[in-house]
């Protein structure tokens, strides 16, 4: 079928601990409050929205890192919504996730080809080292930053490790929160124009969460707007820049700083 | 005649070979918004320390000056330097969460500065306080000078420490990354703020920022760093039209621009990198030698 | 672009050489103290009581830390004395870490219910006065090295168990644990391989200070008598015997609280020296 991901209704609240009464159970916050959306085979989604928006909160429920209190999500046919870890890990090495945080999200006491390799070994493939080599030419490093640790790479480079690892066990689909926010400039740069290469190289289905909408234009075909919990507006990428429908998308668009002098910009 | 000048500023990590700050050379106008711009580890957050005089104790300056109003601060004593730029100067910090201290109330974390280094009575400042509570648009400054930092949202703490920065009228803030964290709405504002604040008030601004984006809607005047080393000082206007030094073009061309998404985020190419880095490497030589 | 961040080197190597050189002296010390001991540690000759270190005047030749009051080779005594020390530290020791990190890695990376028994476990534990809880162990189980040990385990794995929590639960935030579960990797495998490599150093730390603190437990048992039943020598015991005599014999004092603190330091700065040298991060 043409539709990787079927959303509907989604919803997902976790209990306020902060609030919680001695005896009973917390209050909950309501995070995700009713989204319904496909994410098309081969497509690049961009998923924008403030902190607070949910927006994070709906990439982990995509790749079951979390599980929904509500809604379904539909993943190649298959209802994961609340599938428990053993249904959920042969699907596992089909969505892959690209963390935000290149510090943290490496295990500093691991090898490259270590936090590359692992999960290859978990599921059962066969000539890993050859696979990981691979990995690490696809994002354009070299094969002996194998044996280097995190914290003898830079950001971006750490960056590209992710994705490696990501990539090296060819998944349909590929969630990347936030990915690009933490870079420099140049690094930035350099990383999304791997990722454009990546997804017509290898054919990748790309959710790609940010609260910048000038990364998003450049990378994403259809683009979510969230706002509290919820889709204010979605459409393809070059209508929501032309002609964005939802208040809450002007004012991001009006917020952004344009290297500009001359934008008009009060 | 400038208000803050720096010349021929170099600094390195104690016991380390290579220098932090490359013979930095640039001058703030009374009045004047200089941004100072540059990828992480390119020194832009350094030079701001060092003219606040809060330069972490494993740096040290090697040679250079730092004349405010005039006078070189490297050439005073410690007690007299720290008293100047208390009087003088405000920072403007990046992180509104560690920023305040959250054992004590509002009122007092603004007012204190006022109190014992500038000499006022303690009404004095408390009124002070309120109007520039109000000036930042806080709707209740009374509650807010009363409450505790954890009682407030990230944006208006940062508005807390915009007021501060501008309390007793310093001619020079220092405003290091302070929209870094926040969303780009809240960004928005709190830009606005600073920008109308320093024109009411007509302070000189130095600001600290990696987003050329914002440097063209605040700064009149800008200085693009790499690695310690100043590559590029002009103004914004002539720096968007046309960018001088390679690295400086390339650091443009990479810079997201949705109305222009193909001519936009292009990774700075390998030969650039290494012609400003032999650049660097060239002023090493010279400055081991001479 | 290359930038001043990451210079700066840490100096490693002689801590860590310090501290592992003074240990294994001990060690082969406490090993081969039988053999290597110059006398008898028991051999009392009350002709040969109170003799100075060999450097002063008075001495008889083989005697070269002196002798104490009833004329007992102050060397050999230090040198079986070690044997006790050795290992409480080593056997005490290594029992409180596991015991201790076990607990806490799996308090604070599988939380939930798990985390409640065993934090409660350890608040209720910890409530207990420890000296009286050691005294009174004692006075039930009698007087032995295992006494000892037994005593120091039960009151110190809760010291493990709450730092070695709180650096797993910190850990478990990362985003890289998160990766490990998108991978597919199941909870113990996740704790064991992703998780305790990144707690491991903290770990060594406590175990090597908590080593050296058995050594100054067993001190001060033995100095009131209530340590090993048999006539071995502790450094403890001798300390003991020598405060009576300290204004005619200070040697008899002084060399066993040498020795002593020289070796509790050795076991602190070996954990911070093991860590500077083999931390991946660090280095």
């Amino acid at each position: 079928m043409a539709e990787m991901f079927q959303v509907r209704d989604l919803r997902l609240s976790l209990p306020d601990l902060g609030r919680k009464p001695l005896l009973g159970a917390a209050p909950r916050i309501d995070i995700l409050r009713g989204l319904g959306f496909d994410i098309a085979k081969g497509e690049v989604l961009g998923i924008v929205g403030g902190s607070g928006s949910g927006k994070s909160t709906l990439g982990r429920a995509l790749v079951r890192l979390l599980e929904p209190t509500g809604g379904s999500i539909v993943f190649e046919g298959t209802d994961i919504t609340h599938l428990d870890e053993t249904g959920l890990r042969p699907l596992r090495r089909r969505f892959q996730m690209i963390f935000q945080d290149p510090m943290s999200s490496l295990n500093p006491r691991h090898r490259v080809g270590t936090i590359i390799g692992a999960p290859l070994a978990l599921h059962g493939f066969d000539g890993i080292p050859e696979r990981v080599e691979q990995a690490l030419d696809h994002v354009g490093l070299p094969a002996a930053f194998r044996s280097r640790y995190p914290h003898e790479l830079s950001g971006g480079q750490r960056q590209r490790v992710g994705i490696a690892r990501a990539i090296a066990m060819e998944p349909d689909f590929i969630l990347a929160d936030e990915i690009v926010s933490g870079l420099d400039v140049s690094s930035q740069a350099q990383v999304l124009t791997l990722l454009e290469r990546l997804v017509a190289e290898l054919g990748l289905t790309l959710a790609f969460i940010s609260h910048d909408l000038s990364v998003i234009r450049r990378l994403c075909s259809r683009v979510l707007v969230l706002q509290h919990g919820a889709i204010v507006e979605q459409a393809a990428t070059d209508r929501l820049f032309a002609a964005p429908q939802a208040a809450y998308t002007r004012d991001l668009l009006a917020a952004i700083p344009l290297p500009d002098p001359d934008q008009v910009w009060v | 005649m400038s208000f803050l000048e720096v010349r021929n500023l170099s600094a390195r990590v104690r016991g380390a070979p290579d220098r932090l700050l490359r013979d930095v050379s640039l001058s703030v106008a009374p009045g004047e918004v200089r941004g100072l711009v540059g990828e992480s580890g390119a020194g832009k957050s350094m030079i701001g320390k060092a003219v606040l005089g809060i330069l972490p104790r494993a740096v040290e300056v090697l040679c250079g000056e730092i004349l405010l109003g005039g006078t070189d601060l490297l050439r005073l004593p410690p007690a007299e330097r720290r008293r100047r730029i208390g009087a003088t100067c405000a920072l403007i910090p990046q992180d509104p969460l560690t920023a305040l201290n959250p054992s004590r109330r509002i009122g007092p974390q603004m007012t204190d500065r006022l109190v014992d280094i500038l000499g006022w009575t303690r009404a004095k400042a408390d009124a002070c306080a309120r109007d520039l509570l109000a000036e930042v648009q806080i709707a209740d400054p009374d509650r807010v000078l009363r409450q505790y930092p954890h009682e407030l949202s990230g944006g208006m703490r940062q508005r807390v420490l915009i007021a501060s920065a501008f309390a007793a009228e310093p001619k020079l803030i220092v405003a290091d990354e302070p929209t870094t964290a926040l969303d780009v709405t809240v960004q928005k504002e709190v830009l606005r703020l600073i920008a109308g604040m320093q024109a009411r008030h007509g302070t000189a601004l130095l600001f600290v920022t990696h987003d050329l984006g914002v440097v063209s809607k605040v700064c009149q005047s800008l200085s693009v760093l790499y690695a310690g080393m100043v590559v590029e000082d002009t103004t914004v206007r002539d720096f968007f039209r046309a960018p001088a030094h390679p690295y400086a073009r390339a650091l443009l061309a990479a810079t997201p621009k949705y109305t222009d998404p193909d001519r936009s985020l292009v990774p700075v190419a390998q030969d650039v990198l290494d012609g400003v880095q032999a650049q660097v490497d060239a002023a090493d030589r010279g400055w081991r030698n001479g | 672009m290359r930038d001043g961040r990451g210079q700066v080197r840490r100096k490693v190597g002689l801590r860590l050489w310090l501290s592992a050189g003074w240990l294994t002296l001990l060690l082969l010390a406490a090993l081969l103290a039988p053999w290597i001991s110059p006398k008898d540690p028991l051999a009392q000759d009350l002709f040969l009581g109170r003799l100075p270190p060999f450097w002063m005047a008075g001495t008889e030749p083989g005697y070269w830390l002196g002798t104490d009051s009833l004329g007992r080779d102050v060397l050999s005594r230090i040198l079986h004395g070690a044997r006790v020390a050795m290992t409480v530290a080593l056997v005490a020791g290594t029992i409180t870490c596991v015991i201790g990190a076990v607990l806490g890695l799996l308090a604070g990376f599988l939380r939930g219910w798990v985390d409640i028994v065993i934090s409660r476990l350890i608040d209720i534990w910890m409530a207990f006065p420890p000296v009286l809880f050691s005294i009174l162990l004692i006075a039930v189980i009698g007087p032995g090295l295992w006494s000892i040990i037994l005593a120091i385990v039960v009151i110190d794995w809760t010291r493990f168990a709450r730092v070695v929590r709180a650096e797993a639960m910190g850990q478990g935030a990362m985003d890289y644990v998160a990766s490990a579960q998108v991978a597919g990797r199941g909870r113990m495998g996740t704790m064991l391989v992703e998780i305790l490599p990144n707690v491991l150093p903290t770990i060594i730390v406590l175990l090597t200070l908590e080593m050296g603190i058995a050594v100054i437990v067993e001190a001060i048992l033995s100095f009131v008598n209530l340590s090993i039943s048999t006539d071995d020598p502790t450094w403890g015991g001798m300390i003991a015997e020598g405060r009576t005599s300290v204004h005619q014999a200070w040697w008899v004092l002084v060399f066993p609280l040498i020795t002593l603190f020289l070796t509790v330091l050795s076991f602190s700065q070996l954990g911070e020296g093991l860590k500077d040298r083999f931390d991946p991060v660090l280095r």
